[in-house]
């Protein structure tokens, strides 16, 4: 069976900025698929290429097994697309803004009908359905979108950072929406610069910066990869920096401890990398213990999908974000997205 | 979501949210198509009318405080002056039919715009239209449609403030002729739509272009009393050539193709001349935007 969405070698530039510089990916059929990466690391854009926003300067796409640059029609067809923004028309009801929809992709008038009922009851939409989409909330907003891609019953449905800007207590709505959607056959595709969503809902994810892919695989195997255990120890809630170094020294010349870096910005406590070992809380805390130190705070965690960005790029997710805050120009993305 | 998502009355939605849909499949039937896609989108057109008529109301009392205010204007002026009428009102109201349905057309581009600017267009392009120039259509459609509403309400209040009313024929001719300009207009601006940057630079093209081209051509006055270089550019003037049929409507119990409407520096130009003119400014605005309209949705 064909895989659901197929990406080869896609290369897509802006003018100077290479946003694509070569990614490649696949999606198989009923699985939630997790693209990550901090902002402005080319996940938008190969969004908008994968939706024929944009056409690529190289690359295969395929939805389906169906090419979207020789037939965007019928890749179309089967795709559906939820965008960061969502984009109405304030005057326009829900239900005219679904029927819109329903013309747009060519349903039938009995079937749109049907089709519209479904998803309004699916998404609890229809006691605001003949308001004016101006009057809606954003999480209102949200879910009409969430209805309007699913309309046509698309084999695919494509989500760009499906819970920006949402409380806490919708994103969990949202996630829980996904996974029923994959239970019920659809494939759904996510971009994310948030690790505990990818965390949570992928299946497969592949992170990427700057263009490029460096890792794909299921959070389990990458996390796997990297290896290790990380612990966290607080010699005191603020230790002064001879003190940590001394820990550090110590530690070191366990077996076990594969790296100690002290952590300045969270009062000199300790970072290690350790081999995965039972013992190694106790070892550590005896370790110490004879050598006079006291332990403030100590806890052990496996790999997150953080461990496996910083492995891979040298830097941690947040700190690419902060990286590429700075670069972005907005003028220039608000001019993007325009098309 | 600010309310917690209430579960489906029932389980069966959630299998039929991804059921294979067999009428996807179907062969698509292009014609069949682009109707259905250019009639809902024709239809989202007129319920914002419908739901924000401010445009249309806003079409229709101007053109009608244009025609009385400069009526009485002119009023005092000496008979025969203005040609062989009896009254202003005559003159002016093809002047403000044309200028109206200008106006009209060239704010056409305006709705696209706001969607290409606040995403809406992207919600078009990403479906599987038959053709993406079903926007385009769409907007050309409800504009036109304006445009002739427009025409028709200035023709019967002028008909009411004594400037008289065309025959049936003439009627069917000012209708044509309301449709080629709104047509070629509309065209230019639609496209300007996708090759200007934002809505601020399109309003100052809109801007720029409204006031000049109306005082360059005969809406107010005829080609006598300007100066030769102003006569120049009024019968180079698009404008003139939908304004001194009408006006000829109006002025003449008799008319034809034959009939001379027009005395330009270089000849004259008949009533036939002139609606060739311009349902030939009307291919050529199609054609131009065709090249923007390819790079922008093709």
């Amino acid at each position: 069976m064909a895989p659901a969405v197929l990406v080869k070698n896609l290369k897509k530039r802006y003018g100077t900025v290479e946003a694509v510089k070569d990614i490649s990916f696949q999606v198989e059929p009923g699985e939630i698929f997790g693209l990550l990466g901090p902002n402005g690391a080319g996940k938008t854009t190969t969004l908008r290429a994968l939706c024929t926003l944009t056409t690529p300067d190289a690359g295969k796409i395929e939805i389906s097994g169906i090419s979207v640059l020789d037939h965007p029609k019928a890749a179309r067809q089967r795709l559906g697309y939820v965008a960061q923004e969502v984009a109405l028309d304030k005057v326009l009801t829900g239900r005219e803004l679904l029927q819109l929809q329903a013309a747009l992709y060519h349903l039938p008038s009995q079937a749109a009908k049907q089709r519209i009922e479904t998803v309004l009851d699916l998404l609890g939409l229809q006691e605001y359905a003949d308001k004016k989409t101006g009057t809606y909330s954003g999480g209102l907003r949200k879910r009409l979108d969430l209805a309007a891609g699913l309309l046509h019953a698309p084999d695919v449905l494509v989500l760009d950072e499906p819970t920006v800007g949402l409380d806490i207590e919708s994103r969990f709505v949202v996630w829980d929406f996904l996974r029923k959607l994959r239970e019920a056959g659809t494939t759904v595709v996510i971009t994310s610069h948030y690790l505990e969503e990818i965390d949570a809902l992928a299946d497969r994810v592949t992170i990427i910066d700057r263009g490029v892919v460096i890792a794909t695989g299921t959070p389990s195997e990458l996390k796997d990869d990297v290896g290790g255990d990380r612990i966290t120890i607080r010699i005191r809630e603020f230790s002064p920096i001879e003190e940590a170094q001394k820990a550090k020294d110590l530690l070191n010349s366990l077996a076990f401890v594969q790296e100690v870096i002290i952590n300045s910005a969270q009062g000199n406590s300790l970072n290690l990398v350790v081999t995965q070992q039972n013992d190694a809380l106790i070892s550590i805390q005896q370790t110490l213990n004879s050598a006079g130190l006291p332990i403030f705070g100590i806890a052990q965690s496996r790999p997150s999908l953080d461990d496996v960005y910083l492995a891979a790029t040298g830097k941690t997710l947040l700190d690419a974000e902060l990286a590429a805050a700075g670069s972005r120009d907005p003028k220039a993305e608000k001019k993007q997205n325009m098309r | 979501m600010s309310s917690t998502l209430i579960p489906p009355k029932s389980d069966t939605n959630w299998q039929k949210v991804a059921a294979p849909q067999a009428y996807t499949d179907a062969a698509p039937n292009f014609f069949g198509e682009l109707v259905q896609e250019t009639f809902a989108l024709t239809r989202r057109l007129f319920i914002q009318l419908q739901r924000r008529p401010s445009t249309l109301v806003a079409g229709i009392i101007q053109p009608i405080i244009w025609l009385v205010l400069f009526g009485a204007l002119f009023q005092n002026a000496p008979k025969g002056i203005f040609g062989n009428t009896t009254n202003y009102g005559r003159f002016l109201s093809a002047g403000v039919i044309v200028f109206t349905a200008f106006a009209g057309a060239l704010n056409a581009g305006l709705p696209v715009m706001f969607d290409r600017e606040f995403g809406f267009l992207n919600r078009l392009l990403v479906a599987p239209l038959a053709s993406r120039f079903s926007i385009v259509l769409a907007s050309a459609i409800f504009i036109i449609s304006q445009s002739l509403l427009q025409a028709a309400v200035i023709v019967t209040v002028a008909a009411f403030l004594g400037a008289g009313l065309p025959d049936a024929v003439g009627l069917g001719a000012i209708a044509l002729i309301v449709f080629l300009l709104a047509l070629g207009v509309t065209s230019l601006s639609l496209g300007l739509a996708f090759a200007l940057p934002g809505h601020i630079e399109l309003i100052a093209v809109i801007f720029v272009t409204n006031l000049p081209v109306l005082f360059a051509s005969t809406a107010l006055a005829p080609l006598s009393f300007m100066p030769n270089w102003l006569q120049i550019v009024a019968t180079l003037n698009p404008l003139s050539y939908a304004i001194e049929p009408i006006r000829y409507l109006y002025l003449h119990q008799d008319w034809g193709l034959g009939s001379v409407v027009m005395h330009a520096f270089w000849g004259d130009v008949t009533f036939g001349g002139a609606l060739l003119v311009l349902l030939g400014l009307a291919l050529v605005a199609l054609l131009s935007i065709q090249p923007q309209l390819r790079r922008t949705l093709a």
